[in-house]
């Protein structure tokens, strides 16, 4: 079967396939040297991480060969041919996993809660004041920016040691994270619902609690678990630095290679954030439905 | 003025049966569920030993920390502080970019339009997933028992904990992309790498640019604080001066960090927009 492709003529032709050739020639160009300056920012961010090959390959064996460690015993035996043994601390273990999930919890929700009294501020749309709003701002931004296990090396200095400095870094920097994004939250939501309850003579407080809340409470309860499950990978890590929970025991086990232990606990938080992603999926789905999924 | 009709209440209950009868468990869920979160918030507070008079003194002792620390001044280590942060910004970049690269294949594989075998999706996922468990910070102390104290330490950390990321998010990215030009380079004879290479990469290419850059500036705070455990970078610095309550120094060192971070957001900001247009951001 033949088909009647119409062919242009020459002239024309040459005049497009110049064209194409020049548009596709700057893009080309412009590629290539974006790649040229992003090898060079490697090449240099290399030399400035002292990234050294020999090392890496020299040493890669010990990588693999850890993971070989930590899955054996004492004894010389895979770890999972004696679960007792494995997991001899499990009750201490389990003991400050939950401290550690409770420490996260506390946080998340004191976080929520400053967040949740600060974000009307910090919305475009609802904010009382221009000046007020930005001084906000800059208050959530610097939550948010410094990481929270810098607060926590603070706090541990002001509070003494234990979880106390490991819940309020972790507020701290909830509050920085929700209080954002609480008030993305607000300035989406719809303006009607303020005028008509301004309209009826209300403060700016009955506005809020009446006009707005309940268009974003659902978002706002989605975001509290989502920063909940974060947390509790933050909090697992607050005791290298003293905080409380179980990175002190993981630390203590790391650095004194003590082998079957890293794997047991490693294992024991694997699972704990499993199992705390799965639940937070689950019940936000329940709550909001599958969209509210942020 | 003149006066509303008084409602009919009566009326109305029958025609809103479900609005004015809802079931007591309906009725109960909220405050149950308030109560429970409020009373699991006040066993933790005693659980983990707040009490009001350690509070007071903490706020007290860190009032005064605050205090210690103004004005920020970095004593006569400024060059060394500079060349941390620079190594802290090479940590970002290059875990970043060796986790996207290697992330690439692997997210493949977790893709559901190009596995559509649950029995190879699913160890994939689960092996990703499992990365993504273990904090940085960890993968920073297992690195430094393998390559040593140092920087790059921190580049593998970033890079493991990225990978698992990545794998997600690109899986994702290559889940949501189209179907219909796969098709056509299979209609005109194209093999399977073929499929992914001209039908599918031009589409999820630009989100996964964006999300790497993304990844970037996010793990310009990460990198940051890896150093505590030794793995380079400002980090190091950082925790050493808190350790030795030169407060002025730690100020300083934070307002770089917050500078740095803010620079880095400025930059990768800019580079995503450039590249993938204003409305599609990770």
């Amino acid at each position: 079967m033949t088909v009647a492709v119409s062919i242009l003529p020459e002239q024309q032709l040459a005049v497009l396939n110049a064209a194409y050739r020049k548009a596709v020639a700057r893009k080309r160009l412009r590629l290539t040297l974006a790649t040229a300056v992003f090898f060079a920012a490697l090449v240099i961010a290399a030399i400035g991480a002292e990234v050294n090959l020999r090392t890496f390959f020299k040493y890669f064996g010990n990588f693999v060969s850890y993971f070989d460690r930590i899955l054996t015993l004492e004894n010389g035996a895979r770890v999972w041919t004696d679960i007792g043994e494995w997991f001899w601390g499990w009750r201490k273990w389990l003991w400050m996993l939950g401290e550690t999930v409770l420490t996260s919890y506390v946080g998340t929700l004191f976080g929520a809660i400053l967040g949740l009294s600060l974000n009307f501020f910090a919305a475009e749309n609802t904010s009382p004041a221009p000046w007020l709003r930005f001084l906000v701002r800059r208050v959530l931004e610097f939550a948010r920016t410094v990481p929270s296990i810098v607060f926590a090396l603070i706090f541990v200095i002001a509070f003494g040691l234990g979880p106390m400095a490991g819940v309020l870094a972790i507020a701290i920097h909830s509050t920085g994270a929700l209080g954002k994004q609480f008030s993305e939250i607000v300035e989406n939501a719809d303006m009607k619902p303020v005028e008509g309850v301004r309209s009826t003579g209300a403060s700016w407080i009955s506005c809020m609690r009446f006009a707005v809340l309940p268009q974003v409470a659902a978002g706002y309860a989605s975001y509290a678990l989502l920063r909940f499950e974060i947390n509790v990978r933050e909090a697992s890590v607050m005791g290298f630095v003293g905080a409380g929970g179980i990175g002190q025991e993981l630390v203590v086990a790391i650095r004194k290679f003590y082998y079957s232990d890293v794997s047991a606990i490693l294992l024991t938080i694997i699972l704990t954030v499993f199992i705390i992603d799965i639940g937070t999926g689950w019940s936000r789905g329940r709550l909001f439905g599958k969209d509210a999924r942020a | 003025m003149t006066q509303l009709p008084a409602p009919n209440l009566g009326e109305l209950r029958a025609r809103h049966p479900d609005v004015f009868n809802r079931p007591i468990s309906a009725r109960l869920a909220m405050p149950v569920m308030i109560v429970g979160a409020f009373g699991i918030f006040v066993f933790g507070l005693v659980d983990l030993d707040f009490s009001p008079a350690r509070l007071v003194s903490g706020l007290h002792q860190l009032g005064w920390i605050t205090l210690m620390m103004i004005p920020p001044d970095p004593g006569s280590s400024l060059p060394a502080y500079l060349v941390a942060l620079g190594e802290t910004l090479s940590i970002a970049l290059l875990g970043t970019t060796i986790a996207a690269v290697f992330a690439l294949p692997v997210s493949l594989l977790a893709a559901r339009n190009i596995v559509p075998s649950n029995i190879f999706r699913f160890p994939v996922r689960r092996f990703l997933d499992s990365i993504r468990g273990v904090d940085t910070l960890i993968w920073a102390l297992v690195w430094i028992n393998v390559v040593g104290l140092g920087p790059f330490a921190g580049v593998l950390a970033i890079a493991v904990s990225d990978f698992g990321a990545f794998g997600k998010l690109f899986s994702e990215a290559i889940e949501a992309a189209d179907r219909k030009q796969v098709e056509g380079i299979r209609a005109s004879g194209g093999n399977a790498l073929h499929e992914i290479r001209f039908g599918l990469m031009p589409q999820v290419l630009p989100v996964i640019v964006g999300q790497v850059l993304y990844f970037i500036e996010s793990n310009t705070r990460s990198a940051t604080i890896i150093g505590i455990v030794g793995a380079g970078g400002i980090g190091l610095q950082l925790a050493e001066q808190i350790r030795v309550l030169e407060w002025q120094k730690v100020s300083f060192l934070i307002l770089m960090i917050l500078v740095a971070v803010a620079a880095i957001d400025w930059i990768s900001g800019k580079l995503r927009f450039a590249i993938i247009g204003r409305r599609a951001v990770a």
